[in-house]
């Protein structure tokens, strides 16, 4: 599977995206991103309207729906209203009706390994995120430890492009850069290292961390340089 | 023991649920004087209690609070953003790799207050790299920033308004390498006790 940071290349994509049918192809190339088996992002927005993005087969699908999977699927049940990742061997899947959903699901080509991300949106929007893959623990282990913050900004990044794809806009209020994030930008982006720049701007290496992962979220950046170079692209610092 | 419960798992053990919004509207209001809600029950509770918060708490061995604090992530509404944010350097903390920590608190009937104080931070240390998390911000009174201090982790503040004992500061928190050894030293905790607690209350 996947060693190196793929996240700017979903990012790249990310970036071109503006309708679901857009979302789904994106979806689908993260397989490549990560060679990882299947990915599956869906949400429950404000209305209680369902929306995914998935590679899993469609026959699965409508079979999944069309047997209520999701009242027993314990993956549903163990991330809804929750916030933290939750690795599938976190989840309870015992139980009879649970051990025949899974062996469907098997038969169905769904890997035996997972990795979910809950994302809670706006007014009670719920989204979440999933890897799937088929390996043994110890390869999994391996991929979640050198990529799980990678899956968590993808979850978060998704949903906020399904929200601004739904609302037809791409003014999220919180993408709203203050003057000290700006500050932090402009000084990492001008070559200083974080210890000058939190000397210049008269506050700790931790908080100036936090500026900048911060400014790096509401950018949409892989890391602190890419999120240097949006800010400089949308003419909101100069280096 | 130390219990990660999220709010609407609060009900399984309701003595213990209880005794938390009471000891809180205890430190909170009576100790403190913030100007916080206290319902007719005489809980202390506030809008971010309605969202469903984590808590992580200290469970005594009669089953109730022994002390607690209260996680959300930075991605939605929480209170740094909310109502500090002149604490922050106007930064509206936003990640899903940042989360708040407020409502820190012991129980008045908690005698040696320093160790449950170090189990909370420890647990908070445990939830923190568990979950790939990098920083929390917290949102305390001033008094504990010496405790924090004292218990080897103190964060890093960011900005304090009020002045003396009725200071409140925001402040940050690193999980890249938290002092467990320290940490656990203090709690009178060994570290598998702690991962334990942690692993059992998300079925790891």
């Amino acid at each position: 599977m996947a060693t190196q940071p793929s996240i700017l290349a979903f990012l790249e994509r990310l970036q071109q995206v503006t309708t679901f049918d857009g979302l789904q192809s994106l979806v689908e190339s993260l397989r490549a991103l990560y060679q990882v088996d299947n990915f599956i992002y869906h949400s429950i927005n404000s209305a209680g309207e369902p929306y995914a993005a998935l590679t899993y087969d469609l026959d699965w699908v409508d079979h999944y729906l069309d047997q209520d999977f999701g009242r027993i699927d314990p993956v549903v049940l163990g991330c809804y209203q929750r916030f933290h990742p939750v690795d599938w061997k976190m989840l309870d899947w015992s139980g009879k009706a649970v051990r025949a959903f899974m062996l469907e699901a098997h038969d169905a080509g769904i890997g035996n390994q997972g990795f979910s991300i809950p994302i809670r949106g706006p007014n009670g929007q719920f989204a979440l995120f999933t890897a799937n893959h088929r390996c043994s623990d110890g390869e999994w282990q391996k991929f979640t430890a050198a990529h799980v913050q990678d899956l968590i900004l993808i979850a978060h990044y998704l949903n906020q492009k399904a929200l601004e794809i739904e609302r037809g806009t791409d003014r999220l209020p919180y993408k709203n850069l203050s003057p000290r994030e700006l500050d932090a930008l402009t000084l990492i982006g001008s070559g200083q290292n974080r210890a000058h720049a939190a000397e210049k701007l008269a506050i700790s290496e931790h908080t100036l961390r936090v500026y900048l992962e911060s400014a790096r979220f509401k950018l949409g950046a892989a890391n602190t340089m890419h999120a240097v170079a949006l800010a400089m692209s949308h003419g909101r610092i100069i280096v | 023991m130390i219990r990660y419960l999220y709010a609407d798992q609060l009900d399984q053990l309701p003595d213990l649920k209880t005794a938390m919004f009471l000891d809180r509207a205890q430190q909170f209001q009576a100790r403190l004087g913030w100007q916080v809600q206290v319902d007719v029950n005489g809980f202390e509770t506030d809008e971010y209690d309605a969202m469903n918060p984590l808590y992580v708490i200290w469970q005594l061995p009669d089953g109730t609070h022994g002390g607690s604090m209260r996680f959300l992530p930075t991605t939605g509404p929480v209170m740094v953003n909310d109502h500090f944010g002149d604490l922050t350097g106007g930064v509206q903390i936003t990640s899903p790799l940042i989360w708040e920590v407020t409502r820190f608190c012991v129980s008045p009937k908690v005698k040696v207050t320093g160790r449950v104080s170090a189990a909370l931070i420890l647990a908070g240390a445990e939830l923190g790299q568990g979950f790939h998390l990098n920083h929390a911000v917290g949102v305390f009174d001033a008094r504990m920033v010496r405790i924090y201090r004292a218990l080897g982790w103190a964060p890093d503040i960011t900005g304090t308004r009020g002045d003396g004992p009725d200071a409140i500061s925001v402040g940050l928190w690193d999980f890249q390498a938290p002092p467990f050894d320290k940490l656990c030293a203090r709690a009178g905790l060994c570290r598998e006790v702690s991962q334990n607690w942690f692993s059992r209350a998300f079925q790891i």
